[in-house]
């Protein structure tokens, strides 16, 4: 995603490399973290924690390969997006017709549209949910407007449930949940075909297994 | 062994009927079908309760758990009864109406004083039958797997807690079993409210049986077959294998209320950490109710002047809470000390009803140093922890002695962090804490950069983290500064994300997951790229920590080497 109405920053270190004349002192200094607890020398904030290059905007990692979940799973979710605006209009019609409560679509406009606009976005954010296996831990990671992204230690997962709704069930979907001591880290991955989901969770349970210390 | 009968019991008391039963506490009730496995002349000449039988608990438990209703019982009885009694042992003193009709009257016209005394005899006998049956009924036992407890009599329940999956051992000595020399030690293993509670156990075996738990929980064998000299191996080595223990507790149990919170014997005096009486008030004082309380104040003077004199209807009283709250709250921390003992760190504090904590080494999954903008100009942080173990509820109310440091200045918060974290000095510590909170710049802190200012107008300066120790440190916040630390090897997980806003202005934030509790560490508005950075690195050295993390039996390999 780019904002061309977007002036860089002043403060940016990519608008350092944008106009690399401009301040060309700067540029040797650029950040190389450190955190052993020694002193760095004074030198001006913003030019700390500034992009090095000309980084994407998004939250999304390197030399990366994400897994996705089925596209079957749009479906899934359309569907139940439909049946709830189904459900809220008939309501809303039957106050209409019925009752004359014109002021009903005052509440359900809004709902509809929300339902409409988040139907509408569906494939793309459920492309936008994926998992990776790395060597000791696992990613996930979700959301367009709201993007998060997570790293679990497989010693971490406590259990691991597989969840099948009606639906999904049709289609031969699951989703598979993790469960660590941490009630925050809130991993749930919808819409695997059952034995993906199946393979996963025995992979993990084994892998969780090998690498379990303490809390 | 008639003697230990704790001062204060009159003989009476029910359960105590079980005297002759209860010396041989060793003795395996039989149930656990397990063979005696120690003849009792080879014993040492202490009781040990880790023999992995079952023992009993003090036979005041019943009373103390449920007795103190029927107490009330008998003294609302005596209550109604005044006027009768004054009228049989003071004759006429009384203005008692013997025309008055009642049931005593009743009984006593009607000839039926044997059956009514009868009656009474026999619910006496059923409740001192009954309290004696749960004191038999309620047994313990410490194996080298599992602290068990079984009790109840119709309904039977056993909880068990796994030794190395223990947090914490807390012992609470509450006024009332304080003078039966009684005291409540609680096993709290990871898991919402699964501590297994030993109600009540003798005062002064209390704090051995604790340490023989942490001992035989640090992986460290007591003895192979059962038998219990002292250990020798404790994790600082510590521990001689002649214990002073019995002449120590015989004094402590005859000058416990004078005794010192801190068994001096226990910890080396230089790692104890204490609060001075007039900084914990001083700190008490100056907390945010106050500043609310003074605000009450300030409208009450200008209803008071504009001649509204109902408003001290409810000013009076609120500042009556107020007092009564910070009576408690100091009542509370007096006699605080947080100390190293060979199997962990104790935290104790109470005067009247004492309490104290010993979290074994690596229990501890968070720690956030704070300090308000009012305690700024004394240097004075609090410390609370997250700890596993604790309910979602006892967290969020604060409960569960999270706070672990109510006040200090920095060097004792120093002093308190070398003692709950691993590997980490007093000295590089206080440097790098005061570094961290006085010149943000020239810590070793990666800051957020400048354009988070448009996020994070009056923090962001303050706002960075940093990576070494196998910890992980968030700083955050202006007017309520606050550090977290994080072991890595504890933490379960570590997120970034971002918002549209943030992405406007390429910044997100950082989130580490731990064990509910009373911090939860985050990180608002560092630059996206180095969220990003941030979490490669603590994804991947929080697998490295916690691959090298031995702290579930912490002193296993010391018996191996």
């Amino acid at each position: 995603m780019t904002h061309p109405e977007q002036p860089p920053l002043p403060d940016d270190a990519t608008a350092l490399n944008t106009y690399p004349g401009a301040e060309p002192a700067l540029l040797p200094r650029l950040p190389e973290p450190q955190a052993d607890g020694q002193p760095q020398p004074a030198e001006p904030v913003e030019n700390r924690g500034g992009p090095a290059s000309d980084a994407p905007r998004r939250l999304d990692l390197p030399h990366s390969e994400w897994r996705r979940v089925s596209p079957k799973y749009v479906v899934v979710d359309l569907l139940g997006y439909g049946i709830t605006a189904a459900l809220v209009l008939i309501a809303a019609l039957v106050m209409h017709v019925a009752l004359d409560q014109r002021w009903i679509w005052w509440a359900a406009g809004p709902f509809l549209a929300v339902c409409l606009i988040s139907g509408a976005l569906a494939p793309r954010r459920i492309r936008s949910i994926g998992y990776q296996l790395r060597d000791d831990d696992l990613l996930f990671r979700r959301g367009i407007m709201w993007q998060r992204l997570v790293a679990v230690p497989y010693g971490r997962m406590q259990l691991i449930d597989i969840n099948r709704g009606p639906v999904a069930r049709a289609y031969g979907l699951a989703e598979l949940k993790f469960v660590t001591a941490s009630t925050a880290t809130g991993i749930v991955l919808p819409g695997l075909p059952v034995e993906e989901a199946e393979q996963l969770r025995d992979h993990l349970v084994a892998v969780a297994e090998s690498r379990r210390t303490g809390l | 062994m008639t003697d230990d009968r704790p001062a204060g019991i009159p003989p009476n008391v029910p359960g105590y009927g079980a005297e002759q039963s209860y010396p041989p506490l060793h003795q395996a009730t039989d149930a656990a079908g397990q063979p005696p496995q120690s003849p009792p002349d080879e014993r040492s000449s202490r009781r040990t309760l880790t023999d992995g039988e079952w023992h009993r608990l003090h036979p005041a438990t019943p009373l103390l758990r449920g007795g103190i209703a029927m107490l009330a019982i008998v003294g609302f009885l005596i209550a109604n009864l005044r006027e009768r009694l004054v009228e049989i042992f003071l004759p006429g003193a009384g203005e008692f109406d013997s025309q008055e009709y009642d049931p005593l009257t009743y009984v006593w016209e009607h000839g039926f004083v044997g059956l009514a005394l009868l009656g009474l005899l026999i619910v006496l006998l059923l409740v001192i039958g009954g309290f004696f049956l749960s004191w038999r009924m309620h047994t313990f036992r410490v194996t080298d797997e599992a602290v068990e407890v079984r009790s109840g009599i119709l309904f039977r329940t056993h909880r068990k807690a796994k030794l190395d999956r223990i947090q914490g051992v807390g012992i609470n000595r509450p006024l009332l079993p304080r003078i039966f020399g009684a005291a409540k030690m609680e096993v709290s293993v990871a898991g919402q409210d699964a501590s297994v509670k030993l109600e009540y156990l003798y005062s002064r075996d209390a704090d051995d049986l604790r340490r023989d738990v942490l001992t035989l929980a640090s992986g460290v064998k007591l003895a192979e077959a059962g038998v219990a000299p002292r250990p020798t191996v404790g994790p600082a080595g510590v521990e001689s294998p002649t214990d002073p223990a019995l002449t120590r507790l015989v004094t402590e149990r005859v000058n416990e209320f004078l005794a010192p919170e801190l068994d001096p014997n226990a910890a080396p005096p230089e790692s104890v950490v204490r609060i001075s009486i007039g900084r914990l008030i001083g700190s008490t004082l100056l907390s945010s109710g106050t500043v609310f309380l003074i605000i009450l104040a300030v409208v009450m003077i200008f209803s008071l002047v504009n001649g509204q004199f109902w408003s001290l209807f409810w000013f009076v009283p609120s500042v009556i809470g107020f007092v009564s709250y910070y009576s408690s709250s100091v009542m509370k921390s007096l006699r605080y000390s947080i100390a190293k003992t060979s199997s962990g760190v104790r935290i104790g504090f109470g005067l009247l009803s004492t309490s104290n904590d010993t979290l074994p080494p690596g229990r501890i999954h968070a720690v956030e140093i704070s300090q308000s903008v009012i305690w700024r100009p004394f240097d004075w942080w609090q410390v609370k922890i997250n700890k596993a173990g604790l309910s979602a509820e006892a967290a969020m109310n604060g409960k569960g002695n999270t706070t672990i440091l109510p006040v200090g200045n920095l060097s004792d918060v120093a002093k308190v962090l070398e003692l709950i974290l691993d590997g980490v000095s007093a000295e590089a510590l206080h440097v790098e804490l005061s570094s961290a909170f006085r010149e943000p710049q020239r810590s070793g802190f990666i800051l957020a950069p400048r354009r988070a200012r448009w996020i994070n107008p009056f923090a962001w300066r303050r706002t960075g983290y940093a990576v070494h120790d196998g910890l992980l440190l968030f700083r955050r916040g202006v007017i309520w500064r606050k550090l977290d630390l994080l072991p890595l090897a504890r933490m379960q997980s570590i997120a970034v994300s971002q918002g549209p806003l943030e992405r406007t202005f390429r910044l997100a934030s950082a989130r580490a997951h731990t064990v509910v509790g009373p911090i939860s560490a985050s990180l608002p508005a560092i630059g996206s790229d180095e969220a990003l950075r941030l979490f490669e690195r603590v994804s991947l050295a929080a697998v490295e920590a916690s691959a090298i993390d031995r702290s579930h039996r912490w002193a296993e390999k010391g018996v191996d080497a």
